[in-house]
């Protein structure tokens, strides 16, 4: 089968309109979010804090813990009961992995820096999403870090490498999803996860594709970093 | 509770003033701001001054309760999210996250603002449930009175979706152009007593001081339709005259920014 032309007309590697915000929850110590087509991620940071239960703690090093969760109101078809999933559990877990490479927490030793991400509305790709926000955030708190994250969805439908997959196309049926992370300044991969076939050759167009596409992921996220202390 | 910050409240009080500047009876800015999640039938953004709260409408379809087989079904729920708060907890709705679902959704149910008898597909089978979640974003005080007031606006802002032939809802369609059968609007205030004063819209650290709150859920006709008792010190029967009149005259500011 042949993918002519995108659900949403956009070309094979658009990304659909973004937009970025940072410093919307006041009392948080560092908050952003990130908004991709239809899909909006809100992030805000609580730490470095005391961490418990005490056996978390780790006397090398602070230690990094998401929470990702999606509004009841957020999924495309039936309320989403509230509390976590092994979904989100999964979720949480590897955009840690993501994120932690760019913070260096050494200084804080037995503590936690706590990232809450909310969604208020989907429309597929939001860990990557949420990793956007996430990043911003960080940076806001004014934590020690390597580099920002950027991330998004690349796949396959149908024939075509995509990239920034939406719900239709995530979920259609000959198709394959690959949501990636990037470091921008490294180049390296923090996120990589699939779901779908695909050949050795197409994934490869995918992460490079989804590796290009972090250029301008990265731009927006330090046009909303600067714009946010250009306020103050 | 912490003294030396109840007594700065008590003093600045006295003196008819509030951390902020405001008056004792007076809200900060409140803004509605409709249709922030396009994945929920119906949604809104409440702000209260630096306080903020979302709330969604899912509009699903149900079977009716054994009890009430010819009224659809309406549930109210808040997540205080550990993101509004350095204070709130993952997990499963705590005390305060309870309460303030609880007391909304009694203004909502208790004024039937919502005409219930009107969500039946097929009596005794099917009806419509309606879903409300509340999110608080940011947390600057006084989340109840902006939650009931998001649970409204969201209820308003809210459409039926389309139902396929076999009755179910189909989500991949459009929305349609039918709105919730809203016969009420109910607001809540709630006033705040600490020691002989009186005040309304409670900032965070006012919100420690607090020795008596009453949450007074207010209809467009004035009509009360709810109340709420909060706080350790008990109130005499004037004392509750009094902050019920307080309520039903600051109502009006909140639902004017419906």
């Amino acid at each position: 089968m042949t993918y002519h032309k995108r659900f949403d007309g956009r070309g094979f590697d658009e990304l659909r309109p973004m937009s970025a915000k940072v410093g919307i929850v006041p009392r948080a110590d560092g908050s952003a979010m990130f908004k991709i087509g239809k899909t909006v991620a809100y992030a805000a940071v609580y730490g470095p804090r005391d961490l418990h239960p005490k056996f978390m703690q780790n006397p090398q090093t602070g230690i990094l813990r998401i929470n990702y969760n999606m509004m009841p109101f957020s999924g495309h078809g039936e309320r989403v009961r509230p509390g976590g999933s092994r979904r989100s559990k999964e979720i949480c877990m590897v955009m840690q992995n993501a994120l932690l490479p760019a913070l260096n927490l050494k200084e804080f030793p037995n503590a936690v820096v706590d990232v809450f991400v909310e969604l208020p509305q989907t429309d597929a790709g939001t860990r990557c999403a949420g990793i956007m926000a996430a990043s911003m955030a960080l940076a806001d708190a004014g934590l020690e870090m390597k580099d920002l994250v950027c991330a998004v969805a690349a796949g396959r439908v149908e024939d075509k490498i995509v990239l920034d997959l939406n719900y239709f196309e995530d979920s259609h049926e000959d198709g394959a999803d690959v949501p990636v992370a990037v470091l921008p300044n490294s180049g390296k991969v923090t996120l990589l996860q699939m779901d779908g076939e695909m050949t050795r050759e197409q994934i490869k167009e995918a992460i490079t594709k989804a590796k290009e596409a972090c250029e301008e992921l990265y731009e927006l996220q330090k046009k909303a970093l600067k714009e946010r202390f250009a306020r103050e | 509770m912490n003294q030396e910050l109840k007594q700065h409240v008590l003093k600045a009080l006295s003196k008819n003033v509030r951390y902020d500047g405001r008056k004792c009876l007076e809200y900060r800015q409140v803004s509605v701001e409709y249709g922030i999640s396009e994945s929920a039938e119906g949604s809104a953004r409440v702000k209260i001054g630096g306080t903020e709260v979302i709330a969604g409408v899912k509009v699903e379809t149900a079977t009716p309760y054994p009890d009430t087989p010819n009224q659809g079904n309406l549930m109210v729920n808040a997540e205080l999210l550990p993101l509004s708060n350095p204070k709130f907890e993952t997990g499963p709705p705590g005390e305060q996250a309870t309460e303030v679902a609880r007391v909304a959704d009694r203004a909502i149910r208790e004024s039937k603002a919502i005409d219930v008898h009107k969500l039946v597909l097929k009596p005794g089978e099917r009806v419509w449930a309606i879903n409300i979640d509340i999110c608080s974003i940011n947390d600057e005080g006084n989340l109840q009175d902006a939650a009931t007031l998001a649970a409204l606006a969201a209820l308003k802002d809210a459409r039926f979706p389309k139902l396929t032939e076999h009755g179910e809802v189909d989500y991949d369609s459009e929305k349609t152009n039918e709105k919730l059968p809203l016969a009420r609007e109910p607001v809540e205030v709630t006033v705040i007593k600490v020691g002989e004063h009186y005040f309304v819209d409670a900032l965070s650290d006012e919100e420690k001081a607090i020795e008596a709150r009453l949450t007074v859920g207010v209809t467009e006709k004035g009509t009360v339709c709810a109340m709420q008792k909060g706080g350790d010190a008990p109130l005499s029967v004037d004392e509750i005259d009094k902050m019920i009149e307080i309520a039903q005259k600051l109502a009006p500011t909140l639902r004017k920014a419906l």
